[in-house]
């Protein structure tokens, strides 16, 4: 019989640490799921962040450099400026990247590092036990913003994919969501993207991926998937920010 | 035979780097350390290598980081503010025993302080700058000459023992001209780096990472950094002994410090003062047994340095049982920089 449906190879056979109803998993896949397309996991060097990405290595069978928190854009320009052969990519979460590592990610797009960045935006820090990230939303409740986010006070969120896509160096900014069948299908539809442009040299590429967070968010996950929809794409609207590709047809 | 050249000590390092096979330099503009990446900035791009002017010091030290993770020969520089933020990166080289060499040409602090000579960062640099329990190589020159020889070790030592190595210096030696020979780089050898990422298709999965978190797994992997520490306290420890043998006083004092100890110590021997001096060039390792021996002799030492008072700490933990130890120093700024005749002075004290 034909195998029409497999795992990716370039992900390990194990069970993950996430949550039921996280959307880090399917993230991983469909970044898997590229490489083996791209068939670029025997030069794939990754790079985790701090969070609940931070066990990249553990799921995908590729060699990882690990970073400290927010650093992994500066770790992956010296990777990939040592190997520029390498196929390169950074994976973090938003407290890493929007918050502590503001200054790491927006230099090294301007810089145009022809690096893939995957920001899993789930709008809390996971991992310590979600508290108020850059990315939280007005009036959403964390551990350190009990009554709801205040834009007076805390300011409002970042939407990261629209501001990078300002500067130059960046070749292709997309947020992305994969909480119905048709978001995910274009989710893996721009990841591929994202990674295509890498392989053929034209920059920087940025993917921002909303993500759910059950546990945190205090909802079980039918709820918390509802939310990205419901909650999230409104603040957050899909699309592609820039694209390089159109810019010059354009 | 190599001809001699008259250069700045911070261009003498960066001509050391490149010999020693560094191609890949992070940095950021700070006084009194800009020649280096200037320097690399203008030679690096025709050797096929990559100069990248940082957005901070945080983001140059995780660049390093990086090139580093490929087995690639990398380094930074900067000054005492900037390597108060690099500490971070450095304790997760350290952590993830991965070789880099990273300059600190000192300026005196606390804070922005100034741009004099100071040694206020020994204990920074000795003592594990970052969070954690960690150490890393330190060597301090203190002629152009070292400048240029003490940073093609700092490469072998670092790949040799997969830690960061740090070259302490100041404005004085790093500003200064001098004459001096570079030698082509000495042949080592030095291991094959499997440890290295480079891609699954030259073989399994490798991970640079400092996380531990299995039971027992980080303090294996402690022990394992210490064990290091110690074989290099056993092998690589340097330093210089000037008229020791019949010394009745030890002046001890590294770096620049060292120089105009050195003038000190000859002025008192041309006074019939039975005075020697003990340089340490490697501070980690620390030249612990070389003063335990000098002062199984002479009981006295005078330790001289540019700041209030760090190395003499390492100085009195060394010494043998019953040696005495004094100190002079000043906290580094404008007009502090001791003159010989006033080193005098204080070494007549104490003979």
């Amino acid at each position: 019989m034909k195998q029409v449906f497999q795992k990716p190879v370039s992900l390990k056979d194990v069970q993950t640490h996430f949550c039921p109803g996280c959307h880090h998993g399917t993230y991983h896949r469909l970044v898997a799921e590229a490489m083996d397309e791209f068939g670029v996991q025997g030069r794939t060097i990754g790079v985790a962040s701090v969070g609940c990405s931070v066990f990249l290595y553990s799921y995908f069978d590729i060699d990882v450099v690990e970073a400290p928190h927010g650093r992994a854009p500066a770790v992956a320009t010296g990777v990939k400026r040592a190997r520029p052969d390498a196929f390169v990519f950074t994976y973090q979460g938003d407290g890493d990247l929007a918050a502590i590592g503001t200054a790491e990610i927006i230099h090294a797009a301007n810089r145009g590092e022809d690096i893939t960045v995957i920001f899993v935006n789930n709008t809390t820090y996971g991992m310590t036990g979600g508290q108020m990230a850059p990315t939280t939303l007005v009036g959403q409740r964390t551990s350190t913003s009990p009554f709801g986010r205040n834009a007076a006070k805390d300011g409002s969120p970042i939407r990261m994919a629209e501001l990078l896509s300002q500067l130059e160096g960046v070749a292709f900014s997309a947020r992305v969501a994969v909480n119905n069948p048709r978001n995910l299908m274009d989710a893996k539809k721009q990841i591929r993207k994202a990674f295509r442009y890498q392989a053929e040299g034209k920059g920087f590429s940025f993917i921002e991926a909303l993500s759910s967070c059950p546990t945190n968010w205090g909802m079980d996950p039918l709820a918390a998937n509802a939310r990205v929809g419901t909650e999230m794409c409104g603040y957050f609207p899909l699309g592609v920010f820039k694209d390089t590709a159109n810019f010059h047809a354009g | 035979m190599t001809k001699r050249l008259f250069m700045k000590g911070n261009e003498a390092l960066a001509m050391a780097a490149i010999e020693a096979g560094c191609r890949y330099y992070f940095g950021y503009p700070i006084t009194p350390q800009s020649d280096i990446p200037e320097y690399m900035a203008r030679e690096l791009p025709r050797l096929g290598g990559e100069f990248v002017q940082a957005e901070s010091e945080v983001a140059s030290i995780n660049m390093l980081l990086g090139a580093s993770a490929t087995g690639a020969r990398a380094m930074t520089s900067s000054s005492s503010p900037g390597i108060s933020l690099k500490q971070e990166g450095i304790s997760y080289m350290a952590g993830a025993e991965l070789p880099g060499v990273i300059v600190n040409i000192c300026r005196s602090g606390p804070g922005l302080g100034g741009i004099d000579a100071s040694q206020a960062d020994y204990f920074q640099a000795v003592k594990g700058g970052g969070h954690g329990g960690y150490h890393i190589i330190v060597l301090a020159p203190s002629s152009v000459q070292e400048m240029y020889d003490l940073t093609m070790l700092a490469f072998d030592l670092s790949d040799l023992y997969r830690i960061p190595a740090m070259i302490l210096g100041d404005s004085v030696v790093g500003q200064m001209k001098e004459s001096f020979v570079p030698h082509p780089r000495p042949l080592r050898d030095l291991p094959p780096k499997e440890w290295v990422v480079r891609g699954r298709e030259k073989g399994e999965q490798r991970v640079v990472k400092s996380l531990y978190l299995g039971d027992g797994e980080l303090e294996a992997h402690n022990w394992k950094l210490h064990a290091r520490y110690a074989e290099l306290k056993e092998k690589e420890v340097r330093r210089e002994e000037f008229m020791l043998d019949d010394a009745e006083l030890i002046v001890t004092a590294f770096g620049s410090a060292a120089r105009i100890a050195r003038s000190a110590v000859m002025a008192a021997r041309d006074k019939g003062l039975k005075v020697g001096l003990l340089r340490p060039i490697t501070l980690f390792p620390f030249p612990e047994k070389a003063f335990r021996a000098a002062t199984q002799r002479c009981r006295k030492v005078l330790a001289i340095e540019l700041n209030a008072g760090q190395m003499v700490e390492d100085v009195r933990l060394s010494v043998a049982r019953d040696a005495e130890v004094f100190f002079y120093g000043r906290p580094p700024g404008a007009g502090s920089l001791p003159t010989p005749e006033e080193l005098l002075v204080q070494i007549e004290k104490y003979c």
